[in-house]
């Protein structure tokens, strides 16, 4: 039972435990916050994997921004809670049966088995000058260029589509719209008017007399 | 002369189309001559090309004319065969023809459909000798069904009259029964001999001659006779034998010309011919000509019996001519082809001449045929009576005239024949003789003799035809009278037919009754001793007291064997037979199909059963779209559960 | 000495627990799409695990491109989420079937 062994199984439990959270807990701020401690959880997971830069990344970029966001939607939205817990007790037990019976069967394809470890020897750790970023980088930018461009472009997808769906527009927001001031004419902005000549003395300031 | 086969065969045909399409434009005379014009040359160039063949003996002419395709082998074409055999049908075809063709501008005087008719005896002619001079069994077919459609037309000529669109159906059909058997007996010669052609089929027949079919597995028949069967089931139905004569009796709706054309002279006896010409098959099965031989007995005699009690002066002729016909049968199964043909042509002069007459004797009766309401009909139509009277001794073998000597030829070679049924026929033929002269004269005597039973108006009117109705009859009587002295000697026992007719050494009756064969004279000295000549004589004198001196007789014979003349009126029931069991059966057949078959099982079960199935399906279904999110996603998660136990326990 | 079944073991867990959530929260979307997400963390463990054990990086290049369209994929399941709140004034699945067949 060296270090190693022992990290492993408190970093697990402490994941399996926060999502079990995530899922059971009545208030849905804290589910997102188990599911923060599940995301910080598993980066560790994967430094012990030597996956650092993914393992940063992860905390980085989905804890920093997507649980953020997912902060930022469960608290805007105004929801009533109480009726949405009303069918977790009726399908509680079909719930665990199926998730149990899908583990089984996952537990015997990827069981010590198969992948214990007489099948799968224990890799060779790499010493300290390995770099996890420079070696990914290596083959990102070369080998898989093509996806890399793509992943970029679904961005951008993700962004329109995001904002293409929310955005509505306010009745009192003021702003331009240049096509339609081009398009003008004359006689929509000037018209003349034939007034009377109301008073009889002339009173006009700059004759010459 | 390969084109005078041609312009004999065209002449006919071109006439035909000319008044059938031009009929309107051209007029009555002219289409009547036109057809006749065109009918004449076919006669006196057939009489040209008998005398080349017979008298100049001229070489037999086998030739392709054209050839219509070829496929795998096998050489389907138009072509012609003239040997003696089919000189003398064509002879006797286009003759008969001719005569009819004139007796029709009398006869049909009146008729609006008058070009029609002629376009239609032509093209009848234009059939019958396509049959006849035709060298392969493609031709032939086509020229038996030309005859039977022709036929069917011309019997359902007055077509606004419902009993002639029965009678014209009803030939048609029983003729189609008999050209099943015949198209699968052309088939089984395709079959085994790979060639249409005659020449081809009778040098390769005696190499067949022991070769077996399992039509049934199991059952083995020799290949032979069920060719000759098959074949000669055909003939069954065009030349109207037992059971498939139902349809020549009800064919006299037609116009009394075709019934002297079609079914006295010609097209009945395409099935005699066809036998004939086939008789190198025939001999190499025993079997076969057998059941020919039985088959025209039980016609010979059960037909004749049935035309004692007709009263339509057209039925006693119509059923005269069948059992005349299975004279002609019985002496092709006794293997004396050469006597059934002398019987066809001698029997063509004076069957024809017969129905002529009758149909002269209708006209003057003002299209009344019940020879109970006719008598005494000699004074008014002389020549009528005469030629009648000839024509009736001939029909019943008076010695001397011709067909006295056809006759008895038949009856002489059936008594020398060994194989079995010959008994039984040579009873039947016997016995045939004393009612063909009984029924004959008693028609005879109710027409010509005795008290004149017709209403006032029709006797007053009563008069001798017009000559283009009796001019015919007498050109019709000299051949009955004097042919068959005068040809029975060279065709019978000469060899006239040479290689066109075959006959086994085995089963050769003609050449023993040849042995005692000396000359016309002895013949008819001969036949005047012996059993037919009495029987004709007593079967006359009955009628004569019967009919004439004591008719009271004829209602009480009538009571006495009620039974049996029911039966006879009934016509042995073979017509109900065939509407009961058949026409009914095969109109439950077609019912039960319809309802049961297109509206419940194609129409119910997979049209709109599939439709309904898809809908009953599709409301199913349905309920598997709730629009809830939460069963989709339920959905998925159990696809994923079955995928991986697949995977897993796979 | 930690094999790579372990690994996978906890991966496997994870995605049962996951599943279990989406099945038993069905009326809250949000919960459903954390699960979403704890679905693609355990197959993120996976291909890590199986990447070190592999000596192959493909693997981790492969986590880096999920990472990436599971962010795209919160960020517009969670703008659908918000277009749907300001229209039906609730989170309720049950209420919504309208693609009802």
């Amino acid at each position: 039972m060296n270090i190693e062994l022992l990290l492993f199984y408190a970093f697990s439990a402490i994941l399996i435990m926060a999502a079990c959270a995530v899922i059971t807990v009545r208030n849905p701020v804290h589910a997102v916050l188990f599911l923060v401690l599940t995301f910080f959880t598993s980066a560790a997971i994967w430094l012990m994997l030597e996956a650092e830069f993914l393992a940063i990344v992860l905390v980085l970029v989905y804890v920093g921004a997507v649980m953020v966001l997912f902060l930022f939607v469960v608290m805007m939205l105004d929801i009533n809670i109480e009726p949405l817990r009303e069918g977790f007790i009726r399908y509680l037990p079909v719930g665990i049966l199926v998730a149990v019976i899908m583990l089984v069967e996952m537990a015997l394809v990827v069981g010590p088995r198969i992948f214990g470890l007489q099948q799968v020897a224990a890799p060779v750790r790499h010493d300290a000058a390995y770099s996890n970023t420079e070696a990914l980088g290596e083959v990102l930018y070369t080998v898989y260029a093509y996806p890399f461009e793509i992943a970029a472009t679904i961005l951008l997808i993700a962004i329109v589509a995001a904002i293409t769906l929310t955005m509505r527009r306010r009745p009192d927001s003021k702003y331009q719209n240049p096509s339609a001031q081009v398009r003008v004419r004359r006689q929509d902005r000037v018209r003349f008017a034939n007034m009377e000549n109301t008073s009889s003395t002339d009173n006009s300031n700059n004759t010459a007399e | 002369m390969k084109s005078i086969y041609l312009a004999i065969v065209l002449a006919p045909l071109i006439g035909s189309l000319i008044a059938g399409l031009f009929g309107r434009q051209i007029g009555r005379s002219g289409s009547h001559w036109v057809t006749i014009v065109g009918v004449a040359i076919s006669f006196l160039l057939s009489l040209i090309v008998f005398k080349d063949i017979v008298f100049d003996t001229g070489p037999v002419f086998n030739n392709t004319v054209y050839t219509w395709l070829v496929s795998d082998g096998v050489q389907f074409e138009v072509g012609f065969l003239i040997d003696r055999l089919t000189a003398v049908m064509m002879m006797v075809v286009t003759f008969v023809s001719l005569m009819v063709h004139i007796y029709t501008v009398g006869y049909m005087h009146d008729d609006p459909g008058y070009q029609r008719f002629f376009s239609y005896i032509s093209l009848f002619t234009f059939s019958m000798l396509m049959l006849v001079m035709s060298n392969n069994f493609m031709q032939l077919f086509f020229g038996w069904e030309a005859v039977g459609l022709v036929s069917y037309l011309l019997i359902g000529f007055w077509f606004k009259k419902e009993t002639a669109i029965y009678a014209n159906l009803k030939a048609f059909l029983v003729n189609r029964v008999g050209d099943f058997g015949f198209l699968l007996g052309i088939a089984a010669v395709l079959m085994y001999f790979n060639s249409m052609d005659y020449a081809d089929v009778f040098t390769a027949a005696p190499l067949m001659k022991d070769m077996h079919i399992e039509v049934i597995p199991g059952v083995e028949w020799s290949v032979m006779t069920v060719i000759c069967i098959l074949l000669f089931i055909g003939a069954m139905g065009k030349s109207a034998q037992v059971p498939l004569h139902v349809w020549l009796p009800d064919s006299m709706e037609g116009p009394t010309p075709i019934s002297a054309l079609i079914h006295a002279a010609t097209m009945v006896t395409a099935g005699i011919f066809m036998v004939a010409r086939m008789s190198p098959l025939y001999e190499l099965s025993q079997t076969a000509l057998s059941f020919v031989m039985v088959i025209g007995a039980i016609t010979a005699l059960f037909m004749g019996l049935l035309g004692i009690v007709q009263n339509d002066i057209k039925r006693v002729v119509a059923y005269s001519t069948l059992s005349q016909l299975g004279y002609m049968t019985v002496a092709l199964g006794a293997s004396a082809y050469s006597a059934a043909i002398f019987h066809l042509m001698t029997h063509a002069f004076f069957k024809a001449l017969l129905f002529l007459a009758a149909g002269s004797v209708i006209i003057a009766m003002h299209h009344k045929q019940d020879i109970r309401e006719m008598g005494g009909l000699k004074k008014y139509m002389p020549i009528t009576y005469w030629t009648a009277l000839i024509g009736s001794l001939a029909l019943i073998g008076f010695p001397g005239t011709s067909g006295f000597f056809s006759k008895d030829s038949i009856i002489e070679a059936v008594h020398a024949a060994h194989i079995p049924g010959s008994g039984f026929a040579y009873a039947a033929v016997l016995l045939g003789v004393f009612i063909t002269a009984f029924y004959t004269f008693r028609m005879f005597f109710l027409v010509f003799h005795g008290q004149e039973r017709m209403d006032e108006h029709t006797r007053a009117h009563v008069h001798e035809s017009p000559l283009v109705v009796t001019v015919p009859l007498i050109f019709l009587a000299i051949p009955s009278l004097i042919i068959g002295a005068m040809t029975i000697e060279p065709m019978l026992f000469d060899n006239y037919f040479g290689s066109a007719i075959l006959v086994d050494a085995a089963h050769d009756t003609l050449a023993e009754v040849g042995e005692e064969f000396h000359g016309v004279a002895t013949f008819i000295l001969h036949g005047m001793l012996a059993p037919p000549f009495w029987l004709a004589m007593a079967g006359l004198g009955s009628a004569w007291l019967i009919y004439l001196q004591k008719p009271q007789l004829a209602g009480q014979i009538r009571n006495a064997f009620s039974p049996v003349y029911n039966i006879l009126v009934n016509k042995y029931g073979c017509d109900d037979f065939n509407e009961k069991v058949f026409a009914f059966g095969g109109r439950r057949v077609g019912r039960s199909l319809w309802k049961g078959g297109d509206q419940l099982a194609i129409d119910g079960i997979m049209v709109n059963g599939t439709a309904r199935t898809i809908g009953w399906f599709a409301s199913v279904l349905r309920h598997i779209q709730s629009g809830f999110l939460y069963h989709y996603a339920f959905a998925m998660i159990l696809g994923l559960l079955g995928m991986l136990t697949f995977f897993v326990f796979l | 000495m930690i094999s790579l079944s372990d690994y996978l073991m906890l991966g496997a867990i994870l995605f049962c627990i996951s599943l279990a959530g989406i099945f038993l929260n069905r009326k809250n979307i949000i919960i459903l799409l954390m699960s979403i997400e704890l679905m693609l963390l355990a197959v993120n463990i996976n291909f890590i695990a199986f990447s070190h054990y592999m000596q192959d990086s493909a693997g981790q290049i492969f986590v880096f491109f999920i990472l990436t369209v599971a962010a795209a994929e919160a960020a517009i399941g969670l703008a659908i989420l918000i277009v749907l709140f300001r229209n039906k004034r609730t989170i309720n699945v049950t209420n919504l079937d309208s693609l009802k067949g």
